[in-house]
């Protein structure tokens, strides 16, 4: 029997970004329609670090980053539970005068956007954080950052969708989309036809053919970032640890469990999933064990990777597309799309209803690539029929 | 050729044995600091006992079991006290005390063997409470009994073998608590023409035990474990009326549950087993799996026993020599598979005689803990289906933390999935089965690597 559905929206991937747009829009009163190819929030929204943070991107994102800043503590009344959400501060580590010098200069460059830093000097920072070892330099602390769950956060927003009213389609995977002159069809699961004003591609790490299916492709790639996770300890860990540089991030959890990411894994023979590789687990065990003394005799109960969509430029794809009115795209957080994904949301919503955001989005834009990619479909009129003028 | 073995029980042993009758030199790893696996594990200290003592009516197999290993040991690479924790594109990461390297082979034997399976009761976490392997690796291993005065309870041959034991050891044994009824005994008739040792066997520790005053009771419904800081005592219901006995220790297992985290990581299929009531790998009659070069036997591969993982370790060892192209005896090959047959035949026997608690998933109560590693009672899985439509183990896993701890699901993940599909109402299978994640046991967080080893 053929399931068919008409509503306002329909949201392609069930992570936290279509999730909040779902609820959002709900909220707003439009009929939506939520589509995973598995369980909401599986893929990189829920398996991913847990880390909530302003500090360290690209000043074009602080904007939208404060605005969902400002939902974090708010989630008990949005969703129902708090995500395990802490405001602990995020301190970035410098471990060269080099990496000490760019911390300072981010925080030159961001001085105006509200993130109130605070570079701290080495002999400070062993002070405060008596708790890190190893040849620090310094560090720069953002004390309104933290870290949440992303295990509950993301389940528990498309939880929320369901209840005030979205149609929430798990294990439907969206096969087909088409734009006709009243609106979009889109084919999905085994029998499901769907009628939408309104699309909103928000599929993570299988964006990419979506937004290629209207003419619009994007130098869009799968990684799998993979953490660690240490037996409940003392907690020591104040904060949530990143470093300049990278290659290691940490935190500690209420319960005490340490989890540490910094290396990538790789995909499985089924792509969708993925699995830390033996040497980078190793890595990033000893990374941690070198740099928190009190995770030299700890153990590492467990691990896992997660399947995430990276843009060449490592910003995400937010706005409307150049080529088809009322389709939104929304994916490509390059692994930093946790914390503002619940106002990435928002914002979504707005387009939807006001045809555009109070939160500047410009940087965003998809045809950023336009210039950058040979032989772009729009170019070449794949889809003649469904091309229009953009918004 | 560098074949890799997992495990050096008796499945492994014999694969090993196999492999370098042909040979070939195997890598032999297991976790324990001696060959025999858990059923005919090594003291950790030489002791006054003899092998009569340690392995009572088996203990002509165990010995013969570790005079071949003992036998082959110069011709292949052993490596004890190692965990492989993890698998991928035909190599191994090993772990020797602070020490992992990677392994490199070309096929591949899991032997990996068995746990308890655990079915959780009120009091089950007080301390005094130990699995019925547990409680034998204690007497083998370390020479000590659980307790002065202990009750074993569950169900599953490993009951009567373990009390049997105990008794034999000079163990205070207050009384043997079968949850199954006696009247599933009878299916022991149709096995006596099928494998008439392994019954008579069974009879005569019943009747041994019943000989020197140890309480044997059928139909028992456990209530609780009774205690405030460890056991004092067993609580249980028989034919409607209530029991109580006073012990300082509990063993308890229900049946055993196939050790296959390393399958999954090697990427076999996993088909469910309706009589184990557990996934376990897909594998043909010769142990090869859904993987090309990658081979399973023992326990590991669906609960059998002793006998049958030696048989199905030598078989698989034959396979591995035949898909590599070698020679190997067919007629040899006939009787091994002639004997597992009728082994498997006479394990549905078992299965009816020892049959599985049924009602335990829909009548356990909200307030026991099910996983208690991340402390989660069997009520948070309850409400986890009634309140987020939770229906599939992984999901369960990631909204409720059950197996999400030190023992990643290897003791709580049977019962997790039996409550989760009574909850629904469906069948265990279709709760699905929790995905394996290295490290698969605990590793040190400060672990050396080590260059690769030829």
């Amino acid at each position: 029997m053929s399931h068919a559905l008409h509503r306002d929206v329909a949201i392609i991937g069930g992570g936290l970004v279509g999730s909040s747009a779902a609820l959002a829009l709900r909220r707003m009163g439009f009929s939506v329609v939520l589509l995973d190819k598995g369980f909401c929030g599986a893929q990189a929204s829920g398996v991913n670090y847990g880390g909530v943070r302003r500090q360290g991107r690209a000043p074009e994102q602080i904007a939208l980053s404060q605005r969902a800043h400002a939902i974090w503590p708010r989630l008990k009344d949005l969703i129902g539970v708090d995500g395990e959400f802490v405001r602990s501060g995020h301190l970035k580590l410098a471990r060269t005068e080099a990496e000490m010098a760019s911390l300072e200069a981010y925080a030159t460059r961001v001085a105006d956007l509200g993130l109130d830093l605070e570079l701290i000097g080495g002999n400070q920072l062993r002070e405060r954080f008596p708790w890190i070892a190893g040849d620090v330099m310094g560090a720069s602390l953002c004390a309104g950052d933290g870290h949440a769950n992303p295990r509950l956060v993301s389940a528990a927003f498309a939880h929320a969708a369901r209840r005030a009213g979205v149609d929430v389609l798990e294990h439907t995977r969206v096969s087909h989309v088409e734009r006709a002159t009243d609106g979009f069809y889109l084919w999905a699961g085994s029998n499901t036809e769907i009628k939408a004003s309104f699309v909103i591609n928000s599929a993570g790490a299988w964006a990419g053919p979506f937004a290629e299916a209207f003419g619009e492709p994007v130098p869009l790639h799968a990684i799998y970032p993979s953490m660690i996770v240490t037996e409940p300890l003392d907690v020591f860990m104040s904060v949530n640890i990143g470093a300049e540089g990278g290659g290691i991030y940490a935190r500690q959890v209420e319960r005490g469990n340490c989890i540490v990411g910094g290396m990538r894994g790789e995909p499985l023979a089924e792509p969708d999933f993925s699995r830390p590789t033996g040497s980078g687990a190793v890595t990033i065990m000893n990374r941690a064990a070198a740099l928190f003394p009190a995770l030299r005799h700890a153990y590492a109960i467990r691990s896992w990777s997660g399947t995430e969509g990276e843009m060449a430029d490592r910003n995400p794809v937010i706005g409307f597309s150049r080529t088809t009115p009322n389709l939104i795209h929304a994916f490509g957080f390059s692994g930093a799309g946790f914390q503002i994904a619940p106002g990435v949301g928002e914002v979504l919503a707005e387009l939807v209803r006001d045809g555009e955001s109070r939160t500047p989005i410009q940087a965003f834009a998809i045809d950023r690539f336009a210039r950058t990619i040979q032989g772009s479909r729009a170019d070449n009129g794949l889809e003649p029929k469904k091309r229009e003028t953009a918004r | 050729m560098r074949p890799l073995i997992v495990g050096a029980g008796p499945a492994g042993i014999l694969a090993a044995q196999t492999l370098v009758n042909s040979g070939i030199r195997p890598v032999v790893i297991d976790e324990a600091p001696s060959g025999g696996g858990q059923i005919y594990r090594q003291r950790l200290v030489p002791d006054e006992r003899s092998a009569k003592d340690l392995y009572g009516s088996e203990a002509n197999k165990a010995t013969a079991l570790h005079r071949t290993f003992a036998g082959i040991r110069d011709r292949i690479d052993y490596h004890p006290e190692t965990l492989v924790w993890n698998l991928r594109d035909k190599v191994a990461d090993a772990v020797t005390g602070h020490r992992t390297r990677r392994i490199p082979f070309s096929h591949l034997i899991l032997a990996t063997g068995a746990t308890d399976r655990v079915l959780p009761f009120p009091g089950w976490t007080l301390p005094g409470v130990f699995t019925l392997g547990g409680s034998q690796i204690a007497l083998k291993s370390q020479g000590c009994a659980i307790g002065e005065e202990v009750v074993f309870l569950g169900s599953g041959p490993l009951l009567y073998l373990v009390a049997w034991q105990y008794v034999k050891a000079g163990a205070k044994v207050a009384a043997v608590l079968d949850t199954s009824p006696l009247s599933a005994k009878l299916h022991l008739l149709r096995g006596l023409f099928a494998q008439p040792s392994v019954v008579l066997r069974g009879f005569r520790y019943v009747t041994e035990l019943m000989a020197r005053g140890v309480a044997v009771r059928f139909g028992v419904q456990p209530i609780l474990i009774d205690g405030t800081a460890r056991v004092e005592g067993v609580v249980w219901r028989e034919r409607g009326e209530e029991h109580r006995l006073t012990c300082d220790a509990v063993g308890y297992g229900f049946s055993l549950r196939s050790e296959t985290q390393l399958a999954d990581l090697a990427g076999c299929r996993f088909v469910f087993d309706t009589r184990d009531r557990a996934w376990r790998p897909e594998r043909d009659g010769a142990g090869r799996t859904s993987m090309p070069g990658v081979y399973i036997a023992g326990d590991g591969a669906g609960i059998a026993g002793a006998d049958a993982a030696e048989l199905a370790g030598e078989r698989a060892g034959l396979a591995l020599i035949e898909d590599a192209g070698l020679l190997v005896d067919r007629a040899r090959i006939g009787v091994l598979e002639r004997k597992l047959a009728r082994i498997q035949k006479f394990r549905d026997v078992l299965e009816s005689a020892f049959p599985f608690p049924e009602t335990w998933a829909n009548s356990i109560a909200d307030d026991v803990t099910l996983c208690r590693c991340e402390e989660i009672a069997i009520g948070d899985v309850r409400a986890a289906v009634r309140d987020q439509g939770v229906f599939e183990l992984n999901r369960l896993k990631a909204l409720t933390r059950v197996g999400m701890g030190r023992c990643q699901g290897r003791m709580c993940g049977s019962a997790a999935m039996e409550v989760l599909a009574a909850a629904c109402g469906q069948s265990p299978d279709a709760a699905g089965r929790l995905r394996a994640q290295p490290p698969i046991k605990p590793i040190p967080m400060g672990v050396m690597a080590q260059e690769e080893t030829a």
